[in-house]
């Protein structure tokens, strides 16, 4: 066989359902076998969309996405895609063509060292010199990704080895001696938390978005109603928690809720499942939770004691864990006045806008939370318009929320709406945009419209690079640096590909502009102008203490 | 403070540089780094001297490093028996007058004088870090014109 159909052979045993990519030079020999095969292919119409979608396909569901490019500058577009899906720990397969084996090194023609460019955004990276190793490498690949703390692995596959021939083996075991992630707690450390846990008085967990990749979100609830603990989580882990739930506090940090914030803050003990205690969710770090104990459960032993002082850490798999933890809880904790405390807290500060007869943007996202009952899958883009999502849509289920929180890139949302939408045909599928951001990757319009990869685009259109509007309002007095963005008709422009475009310019056109949208079987943009200088809060000035809150106590 | 451990990794191409980006990266110094092969092909060892401020970042290290696919096993010595040994050579001031002195000096550390032609001399010398510092404040009173070090090399007891 030769190395392009060994690839594709894989890549049908691994289970891979869909590919997004784009060919060129170096990868023909690729695209000629996948001529012949019926793994579905998605052509993109940029690299960066392909990588994005594959990272859309894989959060919505937990399989492995796939992408696929050219060498050189195919390759090199892909890289934000792939940073992206690192940072979030997202499981990707992302193949790329290389020039010839022999011509590596000689600045070829579309010859990017592209293993070396990104090394430190790849859980793991191969180069292929000889056809014989590939199916094992495909096979590490996958199983890399997949396992311990995921991520996206990189395999580069020289022209050459594609055409060269060998017999193959499908190899049964993937045995690396370096890489043995560890999946159960340790019983001792079990021990520890759950008397902790017994103990504490006024516990906060705190979740993040390994509970979302481990499953373990069934276990989480469990866990909080059986020691009624108040549940904060990261923007990672919405949905890993009921939003809904008397005992959700929804998201914390910067943008968090008021209540989420002094709840951690007040916290005697924090149990953090599957989180990292990011900067944006700590706040000032010598001032974060400083009477709390910290149990600390993550897979990824690095993740523990990296930014906070642990005292019980627990490595391994969340939903083991947080399984073993609930076993040991024999006595559950009184904490009624601890809850009360918080209950008087979500009273005093409550989310909130002023609401008005102009169109609010978090309006507009409370509007699609109750057209779809929570049940859609709502990707977001970055800035005001994605702490909006987080704050005014109410995630019910893993996986309805698919944003980049790690790396915060823009124009993410749009591509990550189709990849889930190829993934999960029948739900709806929702990107909560910005005017900014959506420009970014908007050539994907016409992967939608040709592919009938039917996803509704919100754009909060409020003129402005809104969140960097917000900060240069706030600590830049107000002036406006490059921060208003020119964007095209979105209504035209939709219809040019083909796609619907609805305009929204009143109050009370969003609600049937929303339903029209999620009843037309067809891609549709929504361009809702809403209020232009409209902030984000509560907010928590960067290198504040998380209860520094400014706006939203009120 | 300094600290040495070793790495056991994958030989194959492309570890060094994970190794040294994850350094980079991360913003972790390294004083000194020595790799080769083991007597198993397949495995290379390195020996890594950091520099840490605390524990906490030492720990990180070996957690980062832990984390690397191609990362077989690390070994921290910091609180392990172990011996360490590093080899110079450097080139000094020769004189016939002081041939003597220089000779002297191997009484006491281990090395030797491999060649000396007009003004200069070679000289090879193996030691540990007290070894060695001790040495070289000794050669630069006939001053050192060129040195050369191969990084400190370590092994468990
Ligand atoms: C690729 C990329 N470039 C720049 C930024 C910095 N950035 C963060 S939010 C933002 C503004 C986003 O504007 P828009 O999409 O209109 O969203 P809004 O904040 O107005 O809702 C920018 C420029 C980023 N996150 N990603
Ligand atoms: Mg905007």
């Amino acid at each position: 066989m030769t190395g392009a159909k060994i690839l594709v052979e894989c890549l049908k045993r691994e289970g891979v359902g869909a590919i997004f990519g784009y060919p060129g030079g170096v990868v023909l020999p690729i695209f000629d076998e996948l001529y012949d095969s019926d793994i579905k292919f998605i052509l993109t119409r940029h690299e960066q969309g392909a990588a994005h979608a594959a990272d859309g396909y894989s959060r919505a569901t937990g399989k492995i996405g796939v992408c696929l490019a050219t060498s050189g500058p195919g390759a090199t577009n892909l890289v934000t895609g792939i940073a992206t899906a690192y940072m979030d720990s997202i499981p990707m397969v992302a193949i790329t063509g290389q020039v010839k084996t022999f011509l590596i090194g000689s600045d070829a023609f579309q010859e990017a060292d592209i293993t070396g460019v990104t090394r430190p955004v790849t859980k793991h990276n191969f180069l292929v010199k000889d056809v014989k190793d590939l199916a094992l490498i495909i096979r590490e690949a996958f199983f890399i990704a997949s396992t311990g703390r995921p991520g996206p692995v990189l395999i580069d596959l020289p022209v050459d080895v594609q055409q060269a021939e060998t017999e193959f083996v499908w190899p049964e075991d993937v045995q690396i001696r370096g890489y043995k992630p560890t999946y159960f707690g340790h019983p001792g450390q079990i021990k520890k938390a759950a008397r902790l846990i017994s103990q504490a008085k006024q516990p906060v967990i705190y979740a993040g978005g390994g509970v979302i990749t481990s499953g373990a979100h069934r276990e989480l609830k469990e866990l909080a109603e059986k020691i009624k603990a108040p549940v904060a989580m990261t923007l990672m882990g919405l949905g890993g928690f009921p939003g809904t739930h008397e005992l959700s506090l929804g998201m914390l940090g910067m943008h968090g809720t008021a209540y989420a914030n002094h709840a951690i803050m007040g916290a005697d003990l924090i149990i953090a499942v599957g989180a990292r205690f990011d900067d944006r969710v700590t706040g000032r770090l010598d001032a974060f939770a400083p009477h709390a104990k910290i149990v600390h459960i993550d897979i990824d032993p690095a993740s523990i004691s990296k930014n906070v002082k642990v005292e019980v850490p627990v490595v391994g798999d969340a939903k083991n864990i947080l399984g073993q933890l609930i076993e040991e809880i024999k006595k559950a904790p009184d904490i009624s006045a601890w809850l009360k405390t918080v209950e008087d807290w979500r009273k005093r500060h409550p989310l909130h806008y002023k609401d008005n007869d102009k169109i609010k943007p978090q309006y507009v996202v409370e509007q699609i939370y109750d057209l779809t009952k929570g049940d859609a899958i709502i990707t977001t883009e970055v800035g005001q318009n994605q702490m909006w999502a987080a704050q005014w849509y109410k995630y019910l289920h893993p996986r309805s929320l698919i944003s980049s929180g790690g790396l915060g890139t823009m124009g993410f949302g749009f591509p990550a709406a189709m990849g889930a939408k190829v993934a999960c045909p029948d739900k709806t599928v929702i990107d909560i945009a910005g005017d900014g951001s959506i420009q970014m990757n908007i050539q994907e319009l016409a992967t939608c419209v040709c592919n009938k990869i039917n996803v509704k685009v919100a754009i909060l259109n409020n003129g402005y690079l809104g969140m960097v509007r917000q900060w240069q309002e706030l600590f830049y007095k107000r002036r406006y640096s490059q921060v208003c963005i020119y964007a095209p008709d979105f209504v035209k422009l939709a219809e040019s590909y083909g796609a619907v475009g609805i305009l929204v310019t009143r109050k009370e056109e969003v609600r049937p502009a929303i339903e029209r949208a999620l009843s037309v079987d067809n891609t549709v943009f929504m361009d809702f102008r809403v209020e232009p200088e409209e902030n984000v809060f509560p907010m928590v000035p960067a290198g504040k203490a998380i209860n520094e809150i400014i706006g939203g106590l009120a | 403070m300094r600290h040495t451990i070793s790495v056991l990794v994958e030989n194959k191409f492309g570890v060094l540089a994970r190794i040294a980006g994850l350094f980079s990266a991360r913003g972790y110094n390294i004083a000194s780094l020595a790799v080769s092969e083991t007597m198993d092909p397949e495995i290379s060892y390195m020996t890594i001297v950091v520099e840490a401020e605390d524990v906490k970042v030492l720990e990180q290290i070996k957690k980062q490093l832990n984390k690397l696919i191609d990362v077989i096993t690390v070994t921290d010595f910091t609180k392990k028996e172990h011996i360490d040994r590093e080899m110079i050579l450097a080139k000094v001031n020769y004189s016939a007058k002081e041939k003597v002195k220089l000779e002297g000096l191997f009484d006491k550390y281990v090395g030797k004088i491999i060649k000396a032609k007009g003004d200069t001399a070679i000289i090879e010398a193996v030691g540990d870090q007290g070894q060695i510092k001790a040495l070289l404040d000794q050669l630069d009173k006939f001053g050192v014109k060129e040195l050369v070090r191969t990084g400190r090399l370590a092994i468990a007891e």
